[in-house]
């Protein structure tokens, strides 16, 4: 027995020394609507992992084509058949409460490089989940805070009528301090908004705040152009992201829109990051991109400091988060959660290209207002 | 409420009617003269916004754009037709339906592969692209205006051409028996394929105008398609009459609702959850409008062939 005992012990140190493989599945949207969300985090992901040459990591990729049921089918086949160790990839919050929840419960690991979700960060928290983007609340609560500190007193605010935009409406007002000029939920996928322009023109607002991912917000920003209204207009990044950008055209000089990244901020890994993505794929990486490029890096780390079949001693790597962020300074709260700076960047011309430039920080050190409810 | 706020809402019903009508045309007139369920109506809307906005980033030129997606949506739809739909004629609806959601998908990303996925650029051209003075009273998108006029020219074309023309005499007389107008010797296989392709032209049409007002990008089509069967099942399938009616009424009530709804329940509502319960009944008052017609009128406002 006890020559079992010390063989077992032996072995175990032999392959914490030679390290097991780890194997992630990425769940990602890479076809229909709002695929270069998707294409971007798979991108950054995948730039990360052939800068770190590890032979040890494999990556399985399949696309999620924006279903909830595609997304569970996919994530029950890489836990069952796959044997993956770890989840990421998923854009959407609808798409993630419909994978997270099961596939942490099965014991594997889900590290978020995008949908942060409330119910995810407050009462269905859990030690397998982490998030390296951010909550869904806090690019805008730093939109509301930066409006209230340079004196817009009577936005108007706008949002598709879905959890998200819901979640997007709320954080802003939480920091913004002063009356509204009105809000109004629009229909997800909406690509018209002349009622609603018509309407903010006629609501005597001082400032517009509008959350409409993708196509929805470079329609509005084309017709709001047309429109003669002049009213300033904020947003969060993702109206205002490098992949958009060039579909909006010049109508989006000078708004101001709120991020954890740019690719102007000032540190080496990000530095590196942006000119290695543009050597790679040949264009300005993304906010996306940046998320995927550091959920990697931090599956990296943990791997350096741990082996994946002990999982306490993984979760316990993962949350000390010892990598190099393009943010900068990166560490978790208590619900593993994001805690960071929110910046404010301004869209300006560079070089003949539209892109963002950090004009001001929003909120130093972040976290979410959901961590109180998360007993982890 | 200021009366011009009331005005230009009403402007912007009309104009969302008149787009809802291009987009239905097509799809009515194909339905009413081959009995053929077309989903990948929506797809020759993206190939003409796409076609729109590559021809005017290489010339430069809006107008060049728009000449482009006429000829390349009226061309996607010929070959379609006589690549694909021809064989579907003979066979049930189901069979169409499969067929042409097949074709939705093979497009989009056959697109994608050409195109990539992230929108293109395509913006108004100068001229249109800054709001006019109307009557001294307010400003108002002079592109807006500009898709009203063409909707109402291509409506009165479109009338022209069904009541006065030769060729608009044999799309109705192949509307309403098609083995006797092949007996009497009008080549229907051309007819069809010419119908599907200027049906095809119209949405094609629709996708540039729009375009420059919205994003250009793969799967643009989908939720006009949606809206565009409304407007056609209220207006009666198969009538061009009643595609028009159909589209100006979807127009006025969907505009009018996203304005007046959140409005009227603020009356006895916090802003908040007026806000909140507005956008979610304004988002189905067309389908509720859809369901109250049909209760009414089951065949639609204007049955067809009338």
């Amino acid at each position: 027995m006890k020559k079992i005992a010390i063989a077992m012990a032996l072995s175990a140190v032999v392959c914490t020394a030679q390290a097991t493989p780890v194997k992630v599945g990425m769940i990602t949207t890479l076809t229909g609507g709002g695929a270069s969300l998707g294409i971007d985090i798979r991108d950054g992901f995948m730039l990360a992992v052939k800068q770190a040459g590890n032979s040890d990591l494999t990556v399985v990729i399949e696309d999620d084509a924006r279903k909830p049921p595609l997304a569970v089918q996919i994530a029950d086949k890489m836990i069952q058949l796959e044997k993956v160790d770890i989840l990421t990839g998923i854009v959407w919050s609808n798409l993630a409460m419909a994978v997270v929840p099961s596939a942490v419960a099965q014991g594997k690991f889900y590290l978020s490089p995008n949908a942060g979700p409330s119910a995810l960060a407050g009462k269905r928290c859990h030690q397998n989940y982490f998030n390296v983007a951010w909550q869904n609340d806090n690019l805008h609560e730093a939109m509301g805070s930066y409006a209230s500190n340079i004196g817009y007193h009577k936005p108007y605010i706008l949002a598709p009528n879905y959890p998200a935009g819901k979640d997007a409406l709320v954080g802003f007002k939480r920091l913004f301090k002063g009356e509204l000029a009105g809000e109004t939920y629009t229909k997800l996928g909406q690509k018209d908004y002349a009622a609603e322009i018509a309407k903010i023109r006629a609501s005597g607002a001082d400032s517009i705040y509008f959350f409409l991912p993708g196509g929805m917000g470079i329609s509005f920003m084309k017709q709001y152009t047309q429109s003669g209204v002049t009213l300033p207009v904020m947003g969060p990044a993702f109206s205002f992201d490098q992949g958009i950008l060039k579909a909006v055209g010049k109508a989006a000089l000078g708004v101001k829109n709120s991020s954890q990244w740019s690719k102007d901020i000032d540190n080496e890994t990000n530095r590196a990051f942006v000119s290695s993505f543009g050597a790679e794929y040949d264009r300005l990486p993304s906010l996306y991109a940046s998320q995927g490029f550091d959920t990697a890096n931090l599956i990296l780390s943990a791997m350096k400091t741990a082996d994946v079949k002990d999982t306490d001693a993984f979760r316990a790597a993962l949350k000390a988060a010892d990598f190099a962020s393009v943010r900068g300074a990166f560490k978790f709260g208590s619900n593993q959660h994001p805690v960071q700076n929110i910046y404010v960047r301004e869209v300006i011309e560079e070089n003949g290209v539209l892109t963002n430039k950090i004009i001001a920080t929003a909120l130093q050190d972040h976290g979410n207002v959901y961590a109180e409810q998360c007993n982890l | 409420m200021p009366l011009t706020l009331l005005f230009e809402q009403l402007l912007n019903s009309l104009q969302f009617g008149m787009m809802l009508f291009l987009m239905s045309a097509g799809l009515t007139l194909v339905f009413g003269v081959m009995g053929l369920i077309n989903l990948a109506h929506g797809v020759l809307y993206m190939v003409g916004a796409f076609a729109c906005a590559i021809v005017a980033s290489l010339t430069g030129s809006f107008w060049l754009g728009l000449v482009a997606s006429l000829i390349a949506a009226a061309m996607a739809g010929a070959l379609v037709e006589i690549g694909v739909i021809r064989k579907l004629y003979q066979r049930d609806h189901l069979d169409q339906v499969l067929a042409t959601y097949a074709l939705i998908l093979i497009f989009s990303e056959a697109t994608r592969w050409l195109f990539g996925s992230f929108p293109l650029y395509l913006d108004v051209p100068q001229i249109l692209a800054t709001p006019i003075n109307l009557f001294g009273w307010f400003y108002y998108s002079s592109y807006r205006l500009f898709i009203i006029f063409v909707g109402l020219v291509v409506a009165v074309g479109l009338y022209w051409l069904i009541v006065k023309t030769r060729l608009g005499m044999r799309i109705r007389a192949g509307a309403t028996d098609r083995e006797m107008i092949a007996a009497l010797g009008v080549d229907i296989r051309t007819l069809y394929t010419l119908v599907f392709a200027l049906g095809a032209g119209l949405a094609g049409l629709a996708g540039a105008l729009l375009g420059a007002l919205q994003s250009v990008e793969v799967g643009m089509g989908d939720s006009v398609l949606i809206l565009a069967f409304v407007v056609i099942v209220i207006g009666g399938i198969g009538s061009i009459k009643g595609a028009f009616i159909g589209a100006m009424l979807v127009g006025l009530v969907d505009t009018m609702g996203r304005f007046l709804l959140p409005e009227l329940l603020a009356l006895f509502l916090t802003p908040e959850s007026a806000a909140s319960i507005g956008g979610a009944l304004s988002s189905v008052a067309i389908y509720i409008l859809m369901a109250v017609i049909l209760v009414v009128k089951p065949k639609g406002l204007v049955s067809a062939n009338a």
